[in-house]
């Protein structure tokens, strides 16, 4: 695997900003570095024209003195269903093929106004809905550690482009494990906030009651940096919340009597030996540092996947009914009459896992089953926020695995589809919940599989998180 | 066990506005049928008296002034996404046949 080493992103924006390393170069560099690594398949566009005008903007500030922002010609790749200026947004799929944005996701602008440099579009799973991004309309990525294997998905581009060193931090999206999973399989730190915490204005909607926005990078220093930029209320995003005077670049938290619970269903016997031997590894270490490690149920965890697949499905059936190929994107032009028109439309320009997402979704809210499956799932999601707020009254931290397998091979899940759904069992009671949660890297397996941790802890203590992953960082 | 026959999975796919092709039919047929016995387990769980959760963030009402923000939209590039535009307006099929 070939591996570029990036310096820490304030260091990068320090030297960008001093003068002595221009915005420009950075850009071409990881431009350059995309091309040599197209056998990943980790990028489905480049954003050169955009990407060079704008660091020449940086380059331009430093020279009149003024300042470009904390991220000074930082070159970054965001995956492809956020909106960005300079190319097509189509979410890993066909039916948006020649959607050119026609305004920026606020995340996107924010860190443009820090002085970073969108250099390209990450390959996903198509609208998000997978975990290996061998759903994506523009083929699989592979794993930057055994190119036999998937990175993870759906953030799979962006977590195998920062793996890599192609950039030194990228953009993905997380609805049910999306930023953690893949940064779990390709060894780098991934963020899932807590929802709300940063705008979802003009991210390509896939269930807006669980969809969050974050960064996966190569440290927790780096991903903390980002969130600052990206966190804070925006009028575009009812959801956000105003947390304008919560800082996000932090220290390492003292380890020292922190009240750690290892979730008791995050460890059953459906957890690889390899993975449950790096986690009892790790708590091996907290504990030597100090921590108090114990035991905590949460039952409804059980129930948490049953429960994500009822009311994901819902919410993609109602954010994918727009493209109807009238307004952007993929259009049947052989239609006799408007309604043909959508049937062709989207019968042709979904692929299958949007398809068979949106049916299920239909199904769950339709009228005579919305009760049974819809209303229920709800109420069981409550039962499952109760359990974590209770447990966050005792305890600081909850930690078990971010995933039950290292990265599987590509075409082993392929077939069945409830199979891909499991490999997200650990990821989505942190999005039914809404806390915040990440995967930091811990270790490898026998193989020289990466495997990560899952650190999750109570809504909007994002900043602590972060401290508590710079700690377990630093124990390796 | 979910059972949903080819008749209601071809009314879900009418519903959903997806024509599905012959050959995708019986496959939907078996993954949404299996998935659905997945998720059934919930069926299982005494919920009655809890209340849905609808959403997370607990914020209510979001107000803002009545007043027109530019945010630097332009007519002239969301038509440049349209597949048929005429005379500046969005051309869709026929609806309804004479």
């Amino acid at each position: 695997m070939i591996r570029h080493s990036w310096q820490a992103l304030d260091k990068i924006a320090a030297s960008v900003r001093r003068g002595s390393v221009r915005a420009i170069d950075l850009t071409t560099e990881a431009l350059s570095l995309i091309e040599a690594s197209s056998e990943y398949n980790t990028v489905i566009l480049t954003l050169k024209d955009r990407a060079l005008e704008l660091a020449e903007e940086v380059d331009r500030k430093v020279r009149r003195g003024q300042d470009p922002g904390p991220l000074a010609g930082v070159p970054y790749i965001a995956k492809d269903n956020f909106l960005v200026y300079g190319g097509e947004a189509r979410a890993g799929s066909k039916i948006l093929n020649g959607f050119v944005p026609p305004y920026q996701a606020t995340a996107i602008n924010r860190l443009e106004a820090a002085g970073a440099i969108c250099v390209a579009k990450a390959n996903m799973d198509a609208f998000a809905h997978g975990a290996s991004t061998e759903n994506s309309d523009f083929g699989v990525v592979k794993n930057p550690y055994d190119k036999t294997r998937v990175p993870g998905g759906s953030s799979g581009g962006s977590a195998a482009a920062v793996a890599l060193g192609l950039v030194p931090f990228a953009l993905g999206t997380d609805t049910g494990g999306s930023i953690r999973q893949p940064s779990s399989f390709c060894g780098v730190f991934g963020l899932k906030p807590t929802y709300g915490l940063i705008s979802r204005s003009g991210v390509i909607a896939m269930g807006s009651s669980l969809d969050c926005i974050g960064p996966i990078a190569n440290s927790v220093a780096d991903a903390a940096l980002v969130v600052e930029v990206l966190a804070g209320k925006d009028p575009l995003d009812a959801t956000t919340v105003d947390r304008s005077k919560e800082r996000y670049v932090t220290k390492p938290l003292s380890l020292s009597g922190l009240k750690i619970g290892v979730v008791k269903e995050y460890v059953s016997d459906g957890v690889a030996a390899d993975i449950k031997q790096a986690f009892d590894q790790t708590v091996a270490d907290l504990e030597k540092a100090g921590a108090d490690v114990c035991e905590v149920s949460l039952p409804s965890t059980k129930l948490a996947l049953a429960c994500y697949y009822i009311i994901c499905p819902a919410e993609v059936s109602s954010n994918l009914s727009r493209y109807d190929g009238i307004r952007y994107g993929y259009h049947d032009a052989s239609s006799k009459n408007l309604d043909d028109s959508y049937l062709k439309t989207r019968g042709r320009g979904f692929g299958k896992e949007a398809k068979r997402r949106i049916m299920i979704g239909t199904f769950v809210l339709s009228s005579g089953y919305y009760d049974a499956y819809y209303k229920k799932a709800m109420t069981v999601r409550t039962m499952l926020i109760k359990e974590f707020e209770s447990a966050f009254k005792k305890i600081d931290f909850l930690i078990g695995p971010v995933a039950p397998t290292v990265a599987f091979k590509i075409g082993e899940k392929t077939k069945n589809p409830l199979d891909m759904y499991l490999a997200d069992v650990l990821t989505v009671p942190a999005n039914l919940a809404g806390i915040p949660a990440a995967s930091v890297p811990i270790g490898f397996n026998e193989q020289g599989l990466p495997i990560g941790l899952q650190l999750m802890s109570a809504m909007h203590s994002d900043r602590n998180l972060l401290g508590l992953a710079m700690s377990i960082e630093g124990l390796s | 066990m979910a059972k949903l026959s080819k008749k209601d999975v071809l009314k879900l796919a009418r519903l959903a506005r997806i024509e599905l092709e012959p050959d995708e039919i019986n496959v939907y047929i078996d993954e949404i049928n299996r998935i659905l016995t997945y998720v059934e387990q919930l069926k299982l769980v005494d919920s009655k008296d809890v209340i849905p959760t609808n959403q997370i963030t607990g914020l209510t009402n979001i107000m803002r002034s009545d007043v027109i923000i530019d945010y630097g939209y332009n007519p002239r590039s969301l038509f440049k996404n349209v597949p048929k535009v005429r005379q500046h307006q969005i051309q869709v099929k026929r609806m309804v046949e004479l």
